[in-house]
């Protein structure tokens, strides 16, 4: 715990550094006939945070904050491993979607959450993989005509398109 | 009598709808039913259904998008009780407080009259507060109409400084969420100049700024689920309820018994739900504490004292509707989950403020009506379904997460339709979960994320007006008493801590 508060603490300062610099590219100061620059209210904001950020890590150097006092560790090995695989999983379906698509993305990462961490039947494993990519279809571009990416799918659609709409 | 006569037009709004009937009154049962749903879900609360299924309205017109919201709003409130009361885990950081006496009364076997309890006293706070609302939100938008951006700039000021003065968080983490919030905001072109802003690397998706939807799920979906993965790992027990026509009717006749703290934590809960940084949660944990503070038997209470559920429950119901007063009165977002619905206004084209009274009549006296009307129905489908809730709480959350999960992704696209921004999404998600171990709240984030573009435009249109001076703020009476307000505000923790130093000092003396 007290380790990751300093990382966090570092990386969020990190952050705050590259606002500032990104918004001094701009004019920080006053602008006659437009009152302050574009770049004044992102770049005192971000010095804001930075000195958030300082602030943090001197109370983590005088151990006056909880996190900083605290022994516990950050997070058990098991829920570690967990959030890890979950979080590649989303990762992975993200990134799949601009290859295969949004709705195979979608039936992809239903298929492994379910059957390899829900460990559910692959009767409802299968069904509700099948039945998600297609309520999201109709929804979305049946109901809310918004185009979902389809990646290498793309010509799949191209009969249900000429259905809806030809 | 005028608000009577805009009231009833807003009730034919609110049960017939605009283009073809009762659209809008499905409209409240889906979402009271939806609300239910994810508030009786432990770990999901109003503000992550708001924040996930905001997309979602995009189907149908303003009015009833907002309807179908609040509704999930106000059946969320009440479905929080169910997981409080059947599994002891608070269904929603709303309902924390009705654990407290909720789940010994489930353990000793009454658990239908604990039930019933927490659905009476949420209508009861509900219909008050919403009185309340219907009272006071027209005089109190005729006085905003006043208002220029040195007010605008300083009701902001005052929307941060009650995290500051009033929230219980780390002052450091409290004021860094403000803070990024806010810079998060300034992405993409500068409205006064219209140059590009903080476009890092070039990336072509961060010239159409940041969306608020794309932090809000980020946090409360990818980040929240991530949090409850985390910790449903260990097993659960639900409690068993028997419920029947005459035990419900049982449990109506002992209202009277609690009436007392019923209404005591309406009239609690709302005037805590308007401000920004506490709302239902620090509503109804203060008016459980204020109900064993006047009940006659408080050595009851945390043994199973239906007082100690009724309590909380109208305090929840009541701060979430006394949340929406300075939304829709002044802009300005009581909770998250209204600061939520404020960002959603933008997308459907509407100006939040004290003009939708007078531009958006049919807007705003729909949604009033609907509350009334969204009431009534929660109460009814809780009672009616209470079986079918609980069944709710056996499903295994590797069944859910996966389906909110997904939600979040196409929720994450469609505002922007931009992957860009789903990615975005996926990183705010992440970050804000490993932050929130870390103790830093992120409400704050999204409120500044919410009202970043309106308090910078009022900032800079004030500071030209005074050719610079800060002191226009100090120089009407009206934003010179709010701006000092939230200056105290602001230094409450200063001042707490120099007087702990002088007790402190003076004990060692």
């Amino acid at each position: 715990m007290r380790v990751a508060e300093l990382l966090m603490a570092i990386f969020l300062g990190l952050l705050a550094v590259a606002f500032m610099v990104k918004s001094a590219q701009l004019d920080i100061g006053w602008v006659d006939g437009e009152g302050p620059g574009p770049g004044a209210f992102p770049f005192w904001l971000a010095a804001g945070m930075l000195l958030c950020c300082i602030w943090i890590a001197v109370r983590w150097v005088l151990r006056s904050s909880l996190p900083a006092k605290s022994t516990e560790v950050f997070m058990e090995k098991a829920a570690l491993h967990t959030i890890l695989v979950v979080a590649v999983a989303l990762t992975a379906m993200v990134g799949l979607v601009h290859w295969v698509g949004m709705y195979v993305s979608i039936s992809l990462f239903l298929l492994f959450y379910l059957r390899v961490l829900g460990k559910h039947s692959w009767a409802l494993t299968l069904s509700i993989a099948a039945v998600a990519p297609v309520a999201t279809f109709v929804f979305f571009e049946g109901l809310l005509t918004k185009t979902l990416p389809k990646g290498i799918t793309e010509p799949w659609f191209e009969p249900i398109y000429r259905l809806m709409y030809g | 009598m005028e608000t009577l006569g805009l009231l009833a037009e807003g009730f034919a709004t609110a049960t017939l709808g605009g283009d073809f009937i009762a659209q809008n009154l499905l409209l409240v049962i889906i979402g009271c039913t939806i609300g239910l749903f994810i508030g009786a879900m432990p770990g999901l609360g109003s503000v992550n259904g708001v924040a996930i299924l905001l997309p979602v309205t995009f189907a149908v017109p303003p009015t009833g998008a907002i309807i179908f919201l609040a509704a999930i709003y106000y059946g969320a409130m009440y479905g929080g009780a169910i997981s409080s009361i059947m599994l002891g885990i608070p269904g929603a950081s709303t309902a924390v407080a009705t654990t407290f006496d909720g789940r010994p009364l489930a353990l000793a076997g009454q658990a239908d009259r604990a039930l019933i309890t927490a659905a009476t006293a949420s209508f009861i706070g509900g219909t008050i507060s919403v009185i309340l609302f219907t009272a006071f939100a027209p005089p109190l938008a005729d006085v905003a109409l006043a208002f220029g951006t040195q007010e605008e700039f300083a009701l902001m000021m005052l929307a941060f400084a009650t995290f500051i003065g009033l929230g219980s968080d780390d002052i450091a983490k409290t004021l860094f969420s403000i803070f990024i919030g806010l810079a998060l905001s300034t992405v993409g072109l500068d409205i006064v100049s219209g140059q590009p802003r903080l476009i890092f690397w070039d990336i072509h998706g961060f010239l159409h700024g940041i969306n608020f939807l794309v932090l809000a799920i980020g946090i409360y979906g990818i980040g929240e689920m991530l949090w409850t993965v985390e910790s449903s790992q260990k097993g659960i027990t639900v409690s068993q309820a028997t419920i029947t026509l005459k035990r419900i009717w049982q449990g109506f006749a002992t209202m009277a018994t609690t009436m007392k703290a019923t209404v005591m934590g309406s009239f609690l809960g709302y005037f805590v739900g308007i401000l920004p940084a506490a709302g239902a949660t620090p509503g109804s944990l203060m008016a459980y504490g204020v109900a064993r503070g006047i009940a006659k038997d408080p050595h009851t209470f945390g043994k199973g004292n239906p007082e100690g559920v009724a309590a909380p429950e109208a305090a929840n119901n009541a701060a979430s509707t006394g949340s929406m007063l300075p939304m829709l009165t002044l802009g300005i977002p009581g909770s998250p989950t209204t600061a939520i619905l404020l960002g959603g206004m933008v997308i459907w084209g509407l100006e939040p403020g004290p003009m939708l009274f007078v531009e958006q009549r049919e807007f705003v006296w729909g949604l009033i009506a609907s509350l009334y009307v969204a009431n009534v129905f929660a109460l009814l489908i809780n009672v009616a379904f209470i079986p079918a809730f609980i069944a709710v709480l056996r499903l295994p959350f590797t069944l859910l997460a996966p389906i909110i999960f997904v939600l979040c992704l196409v929720g994450g696209f469609v505002p922007t339709q931009d992957m860009h921004d789903v990615w975005l999404m996926l990183i705010f998600g992440i970050i804000g979960y490993l932050m929130r171990k870390l103790d830093y709240p992120l409400a704050p984030a999204v409120l500044a994320i919410v009202l970043g573009p309106l308090a910078e435009t009022s900032l800079r249109q004030s500071l030209l007006k005074s050719g610079g001076s800060p002191l226009t703020f100090f120089d009407r009476p009206i934003s010179g008493v709010i701006m000092a307000i939230a200056i105290v505000l602001f230094l409450i923790p200063i001042i707490k801590a120099v007087m702990r130093k002088k007790e402190t000092g003076g004990q060692t003396a």
